[in-house]
Order: C-alpha cells, then sequence, then structure tokens
C-alpha cells in the first residue's frame, strides 16, 4: 500500500495542482485565490458544507471548469494547453451526473471509457479489451456485461460508470460525489472499491458528502469551507471537534471508529437520555 | 403491389436477429452483415424506382434502356427522368436520413428532426430567395443560400430554445423549430406570391419532391451530399462519447465545442443540399433514425450508416408509391410523407419516453 507523504511536507510529489485558482459560474465567484496540491497515490477526499466550493474545485481539477484566474497543472503543465485526448489518458473523473444512452449495455457503456485511447483509424485494439474486461472484473460487472443499463439498480449503476472510468486506465481518476443517491449499503461498496482501486496504485480524488465516511476512506483529506480550504492532511491529524465547529456549525465529540481506529464524529445530542460514560 | 412493404420486411428482419444476438462479439459482425443487406435492399428499391411510374413500362424495356438505349419514348423518359430522380431520392433520403440522426445525437433529442426543427424550411427560405428575388437558377449557386437559411436556422432555433431559465428542453427546441419553421415558410410563400412566374416552377418544389430536377442539378449538389456523407459518418465516435453527458465527454478526451460545430457543419451541408435538390421534407429524418435505434441499439458507428441507407428506401418507396397511387398524374413524395409520417410519428411519441435519448 502506498505511504501518504507527511503532512504538509513541501516536498510531497503531486502530478496534479492548482496554483491561485479563482473559480467562478457566470458572475458568481465561488472561490478565490485557492492553492491544492493533490498527493501523488493518495486517497483524497474534499469534504465540506454545501455550496463550500467542493465541487467546483473538483471540477476546475478536472478542467471541467476554465478558472478565471490561476492555473491547474498536471505534470507540470497546465491542463488546459495539453490536448484534451492527452489529459483523458492521465487523468478520469466520474462526474455527477452522466446520462445512459437509451438503450446501451454495461459492456457497451464501458467500451466508451475507451475513447481517448482510440484512433479514428486504429479503432478497437485488444489492449481495449483487455481494459474493459479488467475493469468489469474489478468492479465486479463482469456478469452483467449484456444488461441493459437502465435496468440495473443504482448501486450496480454506479458500477458500471465506475467500470466506464477505470477503462480508461488513468493513473488519477476523479469522482464527484459517487455516493450521491445511493443507500449505505451501496455507498460502503463503492468507496471500498475505491480503496481497493487505491491500494492498487491510483491516485482518487473524491467529494464526498459524509464526514465519517471521509475520515475512514481518505489518506489525505481537504476541508473546505466558504470556498476557502480550512485545513488538509491525515483525517487523524486534522478532524477536532473545533474544526468540525468551526465548518460545519455542528458541536460534536470525537471518538475512535471501533473498526479502523479512524476518526469518528458523534454530534451533540439536544437531550441526553442516557448519561454517557 | 406497394414497394414500401416489399423493402421494409427485410432490414427489420435482419436488425431483429441481431436485437436478439446476446454474444457481445457476434454482434457487430451481425450488425455489418446487416448494413450489406441494407446495400442490396437500397438497390432493389432504386430498381424499382427505375422500373415503375405512372407510365407503365415492361421490364425488358428497362434493361434495353441502358444495354441498347433507341431514342424511344419509353427508354428517354428511364433515362433521362427516372434514373436522375432515383439517383437524387438516394442522394436525398441518405443525406436526410443522416442530417436526422446526426441531429437528434447531438441535441439528445429523440424529436430532432431538419423538418421538424425548422432546417429545412430555413434553406427553402434561402432557395426561394436565390429564386425568387434575385433569379438565381444554378443548382450550385443557390445552394449557398440554402446552406445560408439552413445555418441561420440552427443558430436561431437553438437561441430561441434555449434562452430563458430553463435552459434547452426536447419540447422547447422543437416548438421553437415549428414556429420558425413557420415563419420561414410564411415569408416563402409571401415571396412567391408576388411573382406567378416563379410560383408556378416552385410550388411542387416546396411541398418536396424529387420529379423535375435534371441530372444537372444531382451533378452539381452532389459535391455538397458527399462532402456532408463523409463529415457526418466521421462523427459518430465523439458523438457517442458525447452522448454520456457534456461532463463525461470532455472528461473522456472529447473536443465539445469542436464536435458540435462539425456536426452543426455536416447537418447545414447535408440539409442545405437536400432541400436545395428536393424541397423542403419533414420526418423522413425524424423517423428513420428512431427506427435505426430501436434495431441497432444506441452506437452512432451504426446507427448512422444505418439511417443514411434506410431513408433513401423509405423515400424512393414514398416516391414509387406517390406515382402509382394517382396514374397517370402523380403525388409528390412530400404528401406521401406527409400523409404516413404524422401517424407514425404520434406512434412514436406515444410508445417511447420522448424526453430519453
Amino acid at each position: 500500500m502506498a505511504t501518504a507523504p507527511a503532512k504538509g511536507s513541501p516536498q510531497m510529489a503531486s502530478r496534479l495542482s492548482g496554483t491561485s485558482l479563482t473559480l467562478a459560474y457566470d458572475q458568481r465567484v465561488v472561490a478565490a485565490d485557492l492553492n491544492v496540491s493533490i498527493p501523488d497515490e493518495s486517497f483524497t477526499v474534499i469534504i465540506g458544507p454545501n455550496a463550500c466550493g467542493k465541487s467546483t474545485l473538483l471540477r476546475a481539477l478536472a478542467r471541467m471548469l476554465k478558472p478565471r484566474t490561476g492555473a491547474v497543472h498536471l505534470d507540470g503543465s497546465v491542463i488546459t494547453a495539453l490536448p484534451s485526448k492527452e489529459v483523458a489518458r492521465r487523468l478520469g473523473l466520474l462526474p455527477q451526473t452522466s446520462i445512459v444512452p437509451d438503450g446501451i449495455t454495461v459492456a457497451d457503456l464501458v467500451a466508451r471509457g475507451r475513447y481517448p485511447h482510440q484512433r479514428l483509424m486504429r479503432q478497437w485494439s485488444r489492449a481495449d479489451e483487455r481494459a474493459v474486461s479488467e475493469a468489469m472484473r474489478a468492479t465486479d460487472v463482469t456478469e452483467l456485461g449484456d444488461r441493459i443499463v437502465d435496468e440495473l439498480s443504482g448501486g450496480q449503476r454506479q458500477r458500471v460508470w465506475l467500470a466506464m472510468a477505470l477503462a480508461q486506465e488513468t493513473p488519477i481518476l476523479l469522482l464527484d460525489e459517487p455516493t450521491t443517491f445511493l443507500d449505505i449499503s451501496h455507498q460502503i461498496e463503492v468507496l471500498d472499491l475505491c480503496a481497493d482501486l487505491h491500494e492498487a496504485g491510483r491516485t482518487m480524488v473524491a467529494v464526498l458528502h459524509d464526514l465519517n465516511q471521509a475520515c475512514r476512506y481518505a489518506t489525505h483529506l481537504i476541508v473546505m469551507r466558504g470556498g476557502e480550504i480550512v485545513a488538509e492532511g491525515e483525517p487523524r491529524d486534522v478532524v477536532t471537534p473545533e474544526l468540525v465547529r468551526q465548518v460545519f456549525d455542528l458541536r460534536c465529540e470525537i471518538i475512535q471508529d471501533p473498526q479502523t481506529a479512524t476518526p469518528l464524529i458523534v454530534p451533540e445530542a439536544r437531550r441526553r437520555v442516557t448519561a454517557s460514560a | 403491389m406497394r414497394p414500401a412493404e416489399e423493402t421494409a420486411v427485410p432490414v427489420a428482419g435482419a436488425g431483429g436477429d441481431a436485437g436478439a444476438a446476446r454474444d457481445r462479439r457476434g454482434r457487430p459482425a451481425i450488425l455489418a452483415t446487416g448494413l450489406v443487406v441494407a446495400v442490396g435492399v437500397l438497390a432493389l428499391t432504386a430498381m424499382a424506382s427505375v422500373a415503375l411510374g405512372a407510365r407503365g413500362v415492361s421490364f425488358g424495356t428497362v434493361i434495353d434502356a441502358f444495354l441498347a438505349p433507341d431514342g424511344s419514348n419509353d427508354h428517354t423518359v428511364i433515362r433521362e427522368l427516372r434514373v436522375p430522380r432515383t439517383l437524387l431520392g438516394i442522394g436525398v433520403g441518405a443525406t436526410l436520413g443522416l442530417a436526422g440522426a446526426l441531429m437528434q445525437s447531438l441535441t439528445r433529442n429523440p424529436l430532432a428532426d431538419p423538418g421538424l426543427l425548422g432546417i429545412n424550411e430555413g434553406a427553402a427560405l434561402g432557395v426561394t430567395l436565390a429564386l425568387g428575388l434575385f433569379g438565381l437558377s444554378d443548382p450550385a449557386v443557390y445552394v449557398w443560400f440554402a446552406f445560408g437559411g439552413a445555418a441561420l436556422a440552427s443558430a436561431a432555433v437553438y437561441a430561441l430554445a434555449s434562452s430563458g431559465r430553463s435552459g434547452s428542453s426536447p419540447v422547447r427546441l422543437t416548438l421553437a423549430g415549428v414556429a420558425f419553421g413557420m415563419v420561414c415558410t410564411a415569408i416563402a410563400s409571401a415571396i412567391l406570391r408576388m411573382d406567378s412566374q416563379t410560383f408556378d416552377r416552385m410550388r411542387f418544389w416546396l411541398t418536396g419532391s424529387l420529379a423535375g430536377q435534371t441530372a444537372d442539378t444531382l451533378v452539381r449538389l452532389a459535391p455538397f451530399m458527399a462532402a456532408g456523407l463523409v463529415l457526418g459518418l466521421m462523427l459518430a465516435r465523439p458523438l457517442n462519447t458525447l452522448a454520456l453527458g457534456d461532463d463525461a465527454g470532455k472528461a473522456l478526451g472529447v473536443a465539445v465545442n469542436r464536435t458540435r460545430i462539425l456536426t452543426g457543419v455536416a447537418v447545414t451541408l447535408l440539409c442545405g443540399a437536400a432541400t436545395a435538390a428536393a424541397g423542403p421534407l419533414w420526418f423522413v429524418g425524424l423517423i428513420v433514425p428512431h427506427a435505426v435505434r430501436a434495431v441497432v441499439g444506441p452506437d452512432q458507428r451504426w446507427v448512422l450508416p444505418y439511417s443514411a441507407l434506410a431513408a433513401p428506401v423509405l423515400l424512393l418507396a414514398a416516391d414509387v408509391a406517390g406515382r402509382l397511387i394517382a396514374r397517370p398524374g402523380e403525388v409528390q413524395v412530400g404528401i406521401v410523407w406527409a400523409v404516413i409520417g404524422p401517424p407514425i410519428f404520434i406512434m412514436l411519441a406515444r410508445r417511447r419516453r420522448v424526453a430519453a435519448l
């Protein structure tokens, strides 16, 4: 397993970073002067309250949103200056919403992840075939290959989208709220899969809503509020009752997750039913 | 016997087999075979279009007209009227079928059709201006007016549909297209009313007709059609990827704006040339890609070529039917389509979730 570099270490290697980013939709500025580096081979989770700019930051890192000022760098080059297909061979994104073409099969959808590796004259190769079957095996959708995507459950469908992103074979994979709309068991299933992919050597970056899940899975946490990065580092070093109060306006107690020894946030109850130990 | 029925069956049959086949590796082979079958069906329909018409001509005479033309009336009809008309039908059908498929894919709107979205009407207005006001009669010249009208119509309808807060939806796009198309048609009619000579020349063209065009028209428009067909077919893979959503498409490395613009150029070339040749035709570009998707699935690498092959089969069949049902006169193909198109359209709209693509 890849070891996360020491927190805040200025020497930490980073293929993907943003400097002095001002991010805006039309006239509304969401974040100003953001500096962020994604540690290589980390499982970075961006977290924060609604409308804090976490998805916006991820979209900027994935070149979906052009920063008004500043730049996102991938391997030392400004990401928007690189050919789009070239970027797509190094950095993948699972967007928050995607469209399932009517009547498409699982295998065909996963195969569309091979687009950046194909040319007009070199369409489907053995490497494509191998990447698709490996992606389907890793996400456990091989058995669903001939099924119509529309007919799958939400959890299965999210695994199929992940398979598509995996077939892209990028060393960096960005996920925008991959667990939204899933019930708890499917959330854990998707996050476990992400953890497996991280252990296999990929750099994973995800926007998540659930702070406890973020603490459990992240090797590197980026905590945002109001368009600013409030804290950054390993969850056990970063997550404190003060931070949770500052970021989420929530009084809480932090205990150790009995399963993983990571921080577990227990919100303060308005009325205590039983006395705490 | 109605050729439409004869010819529709083999295509559907081949596709039905493909739909049943669950083996992923076998499917491309079946679909490729289906394409060859579709070419054969198109050839048969073309033969029917040459042989059948208001004027009864025996099959032997048709053969003779090619092998040993003797300058007789029958031979002249076949060589100078029916063959160009048939080739025009193939060209117009292929362009409209492909244009419809491209538009449906680009807008993710199953109701997109060059006629329904006002693009053919825009092109027709361009042609009317060229012929009626400026007196230009060279198809290679007035086709540019058709391109101008088509491009203007696409831009106007798209802007009209996506203005306001809710953005562009299939229904808004269609409403904007129909409204804009009516405005174009009204202006074109007004221009023609002012000039009875041009009106006489153009009134058949305005309802959509394959008749009355010479081989020369075809030769002059063919390069534009061919360019549009090649460009359109080359866009299958980026359109496939963009079908997953703008973000997903971009994340996979599609140059989103370039793909949109190139598709717009292809649609303009296809619709402009088709309208310059045959007038504004509705429904061909709507129904054919629909039916094709139901058979071959959502992969544009198959949808696009199948649409370009199936549409001329149906257009020629309708044209032949128009020649046969009103003997010794004939009904323009635009009217035949106006009769058979709407019921099919309503059926599609009722059967499928219209908003989904």
